[in-house]
């Protein structure tokens, strides 16, 4: 009881803020509001016994992504959006977004929950622990991908370097 | 005491309470007599005597400043974001509190046949037999250092002043640049300990040769210089340079506002304090055999060490600041992570 109360006040929040995240004239507002986001969305994992989640959440997104763009706004001084009326990209991006709703209400609607239940319950977390799961996890079923990803990252970082130098 | 609430006995939500507020006073009594023991030290390492006039040797100093702090007139830049504006000394306030949450000052005592176990966001679970603490409590202390730069960014730009913003930038950026240092130190540690709890953390450092200071001497070094430039102090008080920049992010807050960031800077200093000493310092496990008198000791330690710094160092260039950061710090924090792997992996 006092648990789904809790999520609809937090469900409530992370709505709230995610409307105001594309409403907000000010880009610093929207900024902001997208933090709130995140730590709604922290919340949540938390709640799903995932503390890991929850804590990377925090420290990537909300700490260090959002620092990062609140800084580059603030570095290119841009200033409140002018009310302009693009009535073509707000006609087209509805249309699109209609679409995705229907699709999504479709396809949840098509299918039915098979009731079978996977390795990682509550009492596997609470024994092992949430981190050592992950971790466990990405250094052997997901190794491959987690490689990838992170040459992935390495390229886009000697990209940025590559970019910003004139002269290497 | 049969009393229950939600399967829990009464006694353990009024520890919980008393923990909180126990914390909170000793933070906030800290924060005060910081200021006070600054001015003191500093001033007698420059030859002089400090505050002397409220009561004897200036010992209610705090108080009147805070009296006169709270009296004085509020005044909000016509042209600032007012919300924003507003906002920015509680959000720089609130991490450096709440991050104390997951911080053990003490061993497991006993109430009322209830074990209780020193440190908020913890309990005894009985039917374990073992304290039950957040397990990613070093994650949390990461995440809310993290948040704390807001504060000072936010504030920065919505004063809508020159010098504020570029306080608030260069704030953003050094905090960045040292935090990742800053962790990357402490994950050394937690590579040691095999675990994010910081009961566990403490629990492996008994006695004093057990301290992760003697295993991890770079990371401890590190941690100390990161943590001065994550709380924006001398030597790397950048983001308030008052010869450059009048106040930095402070220059238009006045009254309770510019009193909060302020708390929220000595605030801070405790936190990193207690963190350092849980980390490599075994926390509330040392030298004497009485837990809270060890923890204590230790985080006024560290407090004295920050003012120390300060009466003694100048202030870094900015070129300076990042260069060492990002090419110094960085490197040798990384490279203290690959040697820890190695010894671990090698001697386990």
């Amino acid at each position: 009881m006092l648990e789904s109360l809790f999520f609809l006040i937090v469900a409530a929040v992370a709505v709230l803020s995610g409307i105001l995240v594309i409403t907000c004239k000010n880009p610093i507002n929207s900024a902001l509001s997208l933090i709130l986001t995140f730590f709604c969305v922290a919340t949540f994992y938390v709640m799903l016994e995932a503390p890991f989640m929850a804590a990377v959440q925090v420290i990537v997104y909300a700490g260090a992504i959002m620092v990062l763009i609140v800084f580059v706004i603030m570095l290119l001084n841009i200033k409140t959006e002018t009310d302009k009326r693009t009535s073509h990209a707000v006609l087209i991006s509805s249309i699109i977004g209609l679409f995705v709703l229907f699709e999504t209400i479709y396809f949840l609607n098509r299918s039915s929950l098979t009731g079978s239940k996977g390795l990682m319950d509550s009492a596997m977390i609470k024994s092992v622990g949430h981190t050592e799961i992950i971790g466990k996890a990405l250094f052997t079923d997901f190794l491959l991908p987690f490689e990838i990803t992170s040459l992935l990252l390495l390229v886009a970082i000697v990209g940025a370097v590559v970019v910003s130098k004139r002269k290497i | 005491m049969g009393y229950e609430i939600l399967g829990l006995p009464l006694i353990y939500y009024l520890a919980m309470l008393g923990k909180v507020i126990v914390v909170f006073l000793f933070v906030l009594l800290t924060v005060a007599y910081a200021t006070y023991a600054e001015r003191k030290i500093i001033g007698h390492m420059q030859v002089r005597l400090g505050p002397m006039e409220t009561a004897w040797h200036g010992l209610l100093q705090p108080i009147a400043d805070g009296l006169k702090l709270f009296f004085k007139e509020e005044i909000i830049p016509s042209q600032a974001s007012k919300l924003v504006f507003l906002l920015s000394p509680f959000i720089a306030l609130v991490p450096a509190f709440i991050a104390f949450a997951v911080i053990p000052f003490g061993d497991t005592i006993e109430i009322a046949g209830y074990k209780i176990p020193l440190q908020i966001a913890a309990y005894y679970d009985t039917a374990a037999g073992k304290v039950i603490d957040v397990n990613v409590g070093v994650l949390y202390i990461l995440a809310m250092a993290g948040m704390g730069v807001y504060g000072i960014v936010l504030a920065g730009w919505s004063s809508n002043n020159k010098y504020s913003l570029l306080g608030g930038l260069r704030s953003a950026a050094q905090v960045i640049s040292y935090e990742l240092a800053a962790s990357f130190a402490l994950v050394a540690v937690f590579m040691l300990s095999e675990s994010l709890s910081l009961q566990k953390i403490v629990a492996d450092q008994a006695g004093v040769f057990g301290w992760y200071v003697w295993k991890q001497p770079l990371a401890f070094i590190l941690f100390c210089i990161c943590s001065v430039a994550e709380t924006n102090r001398t030597p790397f008080d950048l983001p308030e340079a008052e010869n450059e920049l009048v106040a930095g992010f402070g220059t238009e807050y006045s009254s309770m506002k510019y009193a909060m960031f302020f708390m929220a800077e000595y605030a801070n200093m405790v936190t990193v304090s207690a963190v350092a000493a849980t980390f490599f310092l075994g926390g509330w496990q040392g030298p004497t055999p009485w837990p809270i008198l060890n923890f204590v000791a230790k985080v006024y330690f560290f407090m004295f060490c920050f003012i120390w710094i300060r009466a003694t160092y100048p202030r870094y260039r900015y070129d300076q600041l990042m260069r060492l950061g990002w090419k110094v710090f960085l490197p040798l924090a990384l490279l203290n992570i690959v040697v820890t792997g190695i010894v671990v992996t090698l001697f386990k």
